[in-house]
């Protein structure tokens, strides 16, 4: 299936608004030749079970993304600080939906 | 029902056609969307066939001279343009077809309001393929137009009066024309000349009358069920 052609076809990153949904999320992958062709690829691949009412693709290589090398000094220092978290506060009452 | 298995029939067989592509599509994103066009079709099918009898025994037990969809739709898939020629024109004949018959109050009505938006779809995707295969590389603008020029012929029979359709046919032929040359015309493509149907074809499909590779296609759409009768999973 995965034909000469497909190689020569650009990545495309999926996201999809839920019918509740009020973002975007990411939904996955696929190969197309130009962005119309995407969104109507990614409507067939993502969408037929009526998981959305919103779609956006993106190029792949658009995305900058961090690396796994540099996990740690991103995303490690945050680890230790508990104080970031507002779980320090009592919520008065009457205070709903929070 | 004669309208009821003449649309029906119509659905069925492009269906099963499109079906075959099922682990030979160019691309694994193009097979899903062939294979869900295939799907909307047969749920189509299916509505329109219980409508004049049961859904199973039309589909199964009818020998070929008992169909009656058209003969466009039970042309090979032959290669990619060829099946994009066939959804371009038969997709754009079935949404027009169902807008006028939705707009009425007859027994399709029902069944078209709901078809058209899938039909829509299918056109849309004709569409956006056809501009890309017309106005593509020197080879897919040669291998379209030969698609078009291949099947031209059988489009004439799209717009034979189908008996219980309350239908302006000369109007839906009219509307046709135009949206297929217009699709046409931006891909850098033209339309066709030539006959609209063969000398051979003087019964035509709506008659029973039906190509060679039709006989192949419905021994093997039928064959699991005529080897199994009443099978279930």
């Amino acid at each position: 299936m995965s034909g000469e052609g497909n190689g020569a076809w650009p990545l495309w990153e999926v996201f999809v608004r839920g019918r509740r949904g009020l973002a975007h999320t990411h939904a996955g992958s696929l190969h197309a030749p130009d962005a119309e062709m995407a969104l109507r690829n990614a409507r067939d691949l993502y969408t037929r079970r009526s998981e959305g009412v919103s779609l956006w693709v993106v190029p792949s290589a658009s995305i900058t993304a961090s690396s796994p090398d540099e996990k740690d000094p991103f995303f490690e220092p945050a680890a230790d600080k508990p104080y970031r978290h507002p779980t320090f506060y009592e919520i008065p009452e009457g205070v709903r939906h929070l | 029902m004669t309208a009821a298995l003449a649309l029906g029939d119509d659905a069925l067989v492009l269906s099963h056609r499109l079906g075959e592509w099922a682990g030979h599509a160019p691309v694994l994103e193009e097979e899903v969307a062939l294979a869900n066009i295939a799907l909307d079709l047969l749920g189509q099918a299916r509505v329109l066939l219980s409508l004049a009898g049961d859904e199973d025994e039309l589909a199964y037990l009818r020998e070929e001279r008992a169909f009656r969809n058209v003969q466009l739709v039970e042309q090979p898939n032959g290669d990619f343009a060829h099946t994009i020629a066939r959804q371009l024109y038969f997709s754009t004949y079935q949404e027009l077809l169902y807008e006028e018959l939705a707009r009425g109050d007859g027994p399709f009505a029902p069944l078209a309001a709901k078809a058209v938006k899938e039909v829509a779809y299918h056109r849309d995707h004709a569409e956006q393929w056809t501009l890309r295969l017309g106005d593509g590389t020197e080879e897919s603008h040669q291998r379209m137009r030969r698609a078009l020029d291949a099947l031209w012929r059988f489009t004439g029979e799209l717009f034979e009066p189908v008996e219980g359709c309350e239908v302006e046919w000369s109007a839906l032929h009219g509307a046709w024309l135009s949206r297929v040359t217009a699709v046409l015309t931006r891909a850098g493509l033209s339309l066709p000349e030539g006959p609209r149907r063969g000398a051979w074809a003087a019964g035509a499909g709506r008659q029973g009358i039906h190509t060679e590779p039709f006989g192949p296609m419905l021994a093997q759409m039928q064959h699991l069920h005529r080897s199994h009768p009443g099978a279930a999973w």
